[in-house]
């Protein structure tokens, strides 16, 4: 008896801690993202909406764009959703993408310590850069192999600066997301390459301030694919299509017109019409 | 530090529904790996404890090796194991609560086998001879030695659930941190962190310590029932 | 499982050795038991008298030698431990243990386990957790456990070594019974008064050999062999005869 209700006992038990596991299956799809994208707040914004108005769930992944483009490559996603033109069109010809929507764009910036003691505050990324490598002013990379860490590197590149040939102390490569990289800069009071979205929802700002903002170049693009079903059979090609297709349509892009903090609009939509 | 502390306490009273999920979800993950650790980990250890065969020294250091096998890792290989271009990839676990607990579990079934061996093979120093010269299968004498040893594992198994619900590293690979999903405790303390919300990962952290309190004040409390019952 | 017990069952150990690691523990020993009753095994410590229980229970292989028990049919065996081990269970569940080999309903189980415990006093504790018993009834509870399966042969490595006098009377006590009840008893003992006592044969064991075999009354008081006057006499070290001899 006493044996009976002590095996009842542990049944019970066990069926409370596995039993929610299989919760009603509702419609759902997998989606790599990037830290900027979810941790500036637009996904929270945003995806209810998504689902309120389809009924499907989305399940968002958030990692560097290097590693959300790998893990559409590995068949682990359903739509891939980042910032790296240069990467997503390689995804692309490799056949592990199907089709690239531009879906929105915000702009990096340059952070700094509020005093600027390199002078880099202005509009001109490239001079902006070449005056912090010029005072070996402390500045935090992301090192990543994120969107932001590929444009970070694009700018270097414009600004005429061999980073193997100067790179010394003064730069510091996390190998970490934005946020990470944010902490470092605001307790080490160093420059970095941010996009603006993430800084706005940054709270331990410190002394940080943005300094160089507005050049056209400092554009942020960001790209919407489905992940190919012929390579991967298992993608949700409706429920994937679906939220393309709301992310690049009028509704959708006036949704992300919504988001602002502060008061400030994060993203820009520029999705082209008819075009999906 | 203290402002932050005291806005994190402040937050903590408002507690929101949300909080309570991502506890939840942290509780159910970790307990479930800790139950199939228990049911694969128990019945090792002892048997390892308690039958003599070739290579059992060899495999006594893989098991002591193996509880500092390093989260991250372990996480890896399971995130390989389950991607869609994996060998179990057809099963669609990744990025789902099966396929942290599937992770966690990994991690604490070597480390409960280990304990449990030491805890049973100290057992046995003192009453294997007696068990053995009652011609008791070595089936049987492990079990009445899990069984003598009985108060002594919710210690080894308390320890498996510390390290299940506070390590990061495999459930943030195999789980990807999902919103209402998959995130839980850890991988929420560490998002809110890289978030700047400084006062929020801490408010987190306190649940966090606050639920491994109260489970183990909980075992606590029913291993003195117990062993006043049958000490 | 009542069968009457045999009136003796012949013990024949012939040249046995038995080594752990470098050191050879029992040496070539040889001894021929064929009283009923009750024979002590003594000698000083690591002559090998605890291995030698072991080795007749089974639970240590001898590396040469042999052991014959009775005539040929398998012989109940039990083994009482000085220091009892009992597991965190009910003094009735500590005994019942010793039952589970042999395939028995619950009920006939219960029944043999009660019996065992009363035949030791303890019926009345059956339910108690076996570790709140006293000293003296946890090596009684032992004894039950042990008789529970109607050993034929039972062997008893210094059952009352660290008791007090009363619970060590006790024991000594039910030893006499179960012997007179025909189970044949082999006691390690290091306690001669208790062997004077209570044993009708002694075996003194020197370094992993019998160096004498005889009734109680001549080992204990005429002693052949320079070993066993050294033992009784308590002259140490006594390693200086067997270097002599």
């Amino acid at each position: 008896m006493d044996r009976l209700r002590r095996s009842l006992l542990s049944l019970a038990l066990a069926s409370v801690i596995l039993g929610p596991a299989a919760a009603a299956d509702q419609a759902s799809i997998t989606v790599a993202s990037t830290t900027s994208t979810e941790q500036s707040g637009l996904f929270r914004y945003l995806l209810p909406k998504f689902t309120e108005r389809t009924g499907i769930a989305v399940k968002v992944v958030a990692l560097g764009t290097g590693q959300a483009l790998d893990v559409g490559r590995r068949g682990d996603a359903d739509v891939v959703f980042v910032h790296d033109k240069a990467a997503e069109e390689t995804f692309l010809a490799e056949g592990a993408g199907v089709k690239r929507h531009d879906v929105m764009y915000n702009d990096f910036v340059i952070i700094g310590p509020k005093a600027d003691p390199a002078g880099a505050a202005g509009q001109d990324v490239t001079r902006a850069l070449r005056k912090i490598a010029e005072a070996k002013a402390p500045f935090v990379s992301r090192g990543d192999r994120s969107g932001t860490h590929a444009a970070e590197l694009r700018y270097w590149k414009d600004a005429g600066i061999d980073l193997g040939a100067v790179r010394g102390e003064w730069y510091r490569d996390v190998g970490q997301g934005m946020g990470p990289a944010l902490n470092t800069a605001s307790a080490s009071n160093a420059y970095l390459l941010s996009d603006r979205g993430t800084w706005l929802s940054f709270k331990n700002r410190g002394d940080l301030a943005v300094l160089v903002q507005g050049d056209k170049r400092l554009f942020n693009q960001y790209g919407v694919m489905l992940v190919n079903p012929a390579k991967h059979p298992q993608v949700k090609v409706k429920e994937g299509q679906a939220f393309i297709d709301w992310l690049i349509s009028p509704e959708g892009q006036r949704d992300i017109v919504g988001y602002r903090i502060e008061g400030e609009q994060l993203f820009f939509p520029n999705a082209v019409p008819g075009k999906s | 530090m203290l402002d932050t502390l005291a806005d994190s306490v402040a937050r903590l009273a408002r507690l929101d529904h949300e909080v309570l999920a991502i506890a939840w979800l942290s509780l159910r993950v970790s307990l479930t790996a800790v139950l199939i650790g228990a049911v694969a980990g128990v019945p090792l250890g002892a048997l390892v404890a308690v039958v003599r065969f070739p290579g059992r020294q060899v495999l006594v250091g893989l098991l002591n090796a193996s509880m500092g096998l390093p989260p991250v890792i372990v996480g890896l290989v399971i995130y390989l194991l389950l991607s869609r271009s994996g060998p179990l990839g057809p099963f669609g676990l990744l990025f789902t609560p099966s396929a942290m607990v599937t992770a966690q579990a990994v991690l604490v079934t070597p480390l409960i086998a280990a304990l449990t061996r030491q805890i049973v093979a100290d057992a046995e120093a003192h009453l294997g001879d007696q068990l053995r010269s009652l011609r008791l299968s070595p089936w049987r004498r492990a079990g009445l030695l899990v069984f003598d040893v009985r108060f002594s594992l919710v210690t080894a198994i308390l320890a498996a659930f510390g390290r299940a619900i506070s390590e990061i590293g495999a459930v943030l690979v195999v789980g990807g941190n999902i919103d209402g999903f998959t995130r839980t405790l850890t991988t929420a303390i560490s998002l809110e962190t890289q978030k700047g919300d400084l006062a929020l990962a801490l408010a987190l952290g306190l649940v966090l310590m606050g639920l491994v309190l109260v489970v183990n004040a909980a075992a606590t409390v029913l291993r003195a029932y117990a062993v006043r019952a049958y000490g | 499982m009542s069968a009457a017990p045999s009136p003796s069952l012949p013990l024949r150990l012939d040249g046995l050795v038995y080594r752990a690691g470098p050191k050879t523990i029992i040496d070539g020993l040889d001894a021929t038991i064929t009283t009923p009753g009750i024979t002590a095994l003594i000698g000083p410590n690591g002559a090998g008298k605890s291995v030698t229980l072991r080795l007749i229970d089974g639970l240590l292989r001898p590396d040469a030698g042999t052991i014959r028990i009775g005539a040929g049919a398998p012989v109940r065996r039990a083994f009482v431990f000085q220091r009892p081990a009992l597991l965190r269970a009910s003094a009735a569940r500590n005994v019942d243990l010793a039952l589970a080999p042999l395939g028995l309903r619950r009920r006939e189980r219960r029944a043999l386990t009660e019996r065992a415990l009363a035949r030791v006093g303890l019926l009345d504790r059956a339910a108690d957790p076996a570790t709140r018993l006293s000293g003296g009834e946890q090596q009684r509870l032992a004894l039950a456990r042990a008789l529970v399966t109607e050993p034929q042969l039972l062997l008893l490595d210094e059952p009352s070594a660290s008791l007090d006098p009363a619970a060590t009377e006790r024991i000594e006590t039910l030893m006499a019974e179960i012997a007179r009840g025909g189970t044949k008893v082999i006691l390690v003992s290091h306690n001669l008064g208790q062997v004077a006592r209570l044993a009708d044969d002694v075996v003194v064991l020197a370094q992993g050999r019998a160096v004498e075999h005889g009734p109680t009354a001549q080992i204990l008081f005429k002693p052949k062999s320079a070993q066993a006057r050294a033992y009784l006499t308590g002259e140490l070290p006594w390693t200086a005869y067997a270097a002599a001899s």
